[in-house]
């Protein structure tokens, strides 16, 4: 069993918390607008990154709050834990910056830029 | 010492070879659904030039660390025809293979445990009969009939109001299987090559045209991926992305017991699984790891809550000891169902997302991915398992509907 830092309440037990997937997907801006391959995008396609991953997570049976957390999805250790709204720590994780102002989640050729994720 | 006691070394069932320049086709995994590919691809299409590639060891993946339930009672139409097509396979195979790999027809009960499970069980044990699938609904006394240890008392936290029943339904020897197919593969002139990671895809523009491994560049016509839980790191280095999210799901076996366990028992509400081996011992699985994870081992408080169930089911178990736990990495899609057709890349194709219940579709996905992978279109049985359906909306969803989804 993991232990995770909340940030509210300190040190709990794994057991604790709900996994929220992958962090920083922003909502579309322009609804809308999406073609049916962005909003597939959105809905179904989220990073699998074997690596360094940022992701969210909810203390569920504590303060009921959520926050951020940059875990090595091979290792399961944690990297670091930070609020709902902050950017991961430099160099722990590529930048999300580009999807948090988002547009919809990136499309494939552009998120194969962002490569500096552990792959 | 003399040597003349010593037996003649076993014949190996396969050869070792290096690999070659280049292939007509190169499969990409050497668990079962690879094994299976390769072998449609070599009886069903002629293709013998192909090369399975695996980066550790024959079926060292989720192949033999599955909980081998084979049953096609699934829900949806879609799903029905190719988990049934599979069970039909699975029921040839044995003679076809010219091994037999004890698939035992012993049958499946799924538990309901909640009116809202005894309704979604009927349902799906109509929709099963709709479709030919052999399905009954079994009440308590018939569920305690079939499989005298189970626990059917009113006074446990969620009785037993009820089971689906597949009779075909079953369990196999899964590294048999894997032997079985590769044995055939080689006859046929496959080369299975181990100890070969795939690190890269060499690609003209749109189109893939070999592959980099950490035995050196193979030119091929075409490649199929069947990498399961790797599924999106290959995808990525080749530069396409999949709807698929990697967990950790365990299971566990006890010390070996005399046979006390005549079929296999699934519940979905408390998320146990369990049937007896040949050899004797308890086999159960447990859940998923809620996060996304590719180290092969599962966290102990999911066992222990799968234990504290499996324990209320079955008084008798209380005694067993666990003799040794272990975890694959799962490649799961939103809606439960695998993906098997072709991708964005040209010459590339895809069979993944099988997820927690892949071990039964082996044969179906062997055979489907191989008439894609030659023909360039689907089977009838994957056209709707296409990746398109993400797009389209034509999802099909066995989450829950599907019993429990192993
Ligand atoms: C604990 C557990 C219980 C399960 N129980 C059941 C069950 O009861 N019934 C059921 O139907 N299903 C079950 N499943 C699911 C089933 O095991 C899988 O869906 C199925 O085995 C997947 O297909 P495969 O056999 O080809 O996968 P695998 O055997 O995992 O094959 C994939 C192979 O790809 C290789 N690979 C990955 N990356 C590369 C690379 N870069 N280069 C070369 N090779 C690579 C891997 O090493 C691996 O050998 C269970 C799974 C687990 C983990
Ligand atoms: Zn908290």
């Amino acid at each position: 069993m993991l232990l995770f830092s909340c940030p509210n309440c300190g040190p709990r037990n794994e057991t604790e918390f709900h996994y929220g997937g992958q962090a920083h997907v922003a909502y579309p801006e322009q609804p809308g607008e999406l073609s049916d391959r962005e909003w597939a995008e959105y809905l179904f396609y989220r990073k699998n990154t074997k690596g360094l991953f940022a992701e969210r997570w909810v203390h569920s049976a504590g303060c009921r709050k959520w926050f951020n957390m940059v875990r090595d999805t091979v290792s399961y250790e944690i990297q670091a834990i930070y609020g709902m709204g902050e950017q991961p720590p430099e160099g722990l994780t590529a930048p999300p910056a580009a999807q948090a102002k988002s547009q919809p989640l990136a499309p494939a050729e552009a998120s194969n830029t962002n490569a500096s994720e552990g792959v | 010492m003399s040597t003349e006691h010593l037996p003649e070394h076993p014949e190996f069932l396969w050869r070792n070879p290096d690999p070659k320049k280049s292939y007509d086709a190169v499969i990409v995994g050497g668990g079962g659904h690879g094994l299976a590919t390769a072998y449609f691809l070599a009886k069903n299409h002629g293709m013998t030039n192909i090369a399975i590639l695996e980066k550790g060891w024959l079926a060292g993946g989720n192949m033999a660390r599955n909980t081998t339930i084979i049953r096609s009672n699934y829900l949806w139409d879609e799903s029905a025809a190719i988990y049934e097509h599979s069970l039909k396979l699975w029921e040839i195979l044995p003679e076809e293979l010219e091994y037999d790999f004890l698939f035992s027809q012993r049958g499946v009960m799924n538990l309901a445990h909640t009116l809202g499970d005894v309704r979604e069980s009927m349902r799906r044990v109509g929709a099963n009969q709709l479709n030919g699938i052999d399905a009954e609904w079994l009440d308590p006394k018939q569920v305690k009939e079939l499989c005298p240890i189970l626990n059917i008392s009113d006074n446990i936290r969620y009785p037993v109001m009820g089971a689906t029943y597949q009779p075909r339904a079953g369990i196999a020897k899964h590294d048999h299987v894997a032997w079985a197919f590769a044995r055939k593969c080689d006859e046929l002139g496959v080369d299975i090559i181990q100890n070969c990671e795939v690190t890269g895809f060499i690609k003209d523009g749109d189109k893939v045209t070999g592959v980099q491994t950490s035995r050196g560049t193979i030119n091929t016509e075409k490649v199929g991926l069947c990498a399961a839980g790797h599924s999106s790191v290959l995808a990525e280095m080749a530069g396409f992305r999949l709807p698929i999210q990697s967990h950790p799901l365990q299971a566990l076996v006890s010390e070996l017991h005399e046979p006390v366990h005549p079929t296999v028992v699934m519940s979905n509400h408390v998320h146990v699984y369990v049937s007896q081996a040949h050899k004797g011992e308890l086999v159960m699985g447990a859940g998923v790891d809620s996060y996304n994870g590719y180290g092969q081992r599962g966290s102990f408080h999911v066992i222990e809550e799968q234990m504290a169930a499996a324990v209320e089911l079955f008084p008798i178990f209380a005694r067993a000891h666990v003799l040794r736990t272990w975890g694959g990495i799962v490649d799961t899609t939103m809606d439960a169902s695998p993906i098997v057709g072709t991708t964005p890349v040209e010459n590339m194709f895809v069979n993944c997302g099988w997820g927690t219940g892949g071990f039964k579709g082996t044969p179906a996905a062997g055979l489907t991915f191989a008439h894609t992978i030659a023909t360039g279109t689907p089977h009838e049985l994957n056209k709707p398992f296409s990746l398109e359906r993400f797009e389209t909306g034509a999802l099909i969803d066995e989450h829950g509907a599907a019993a429990v989804a192993h």
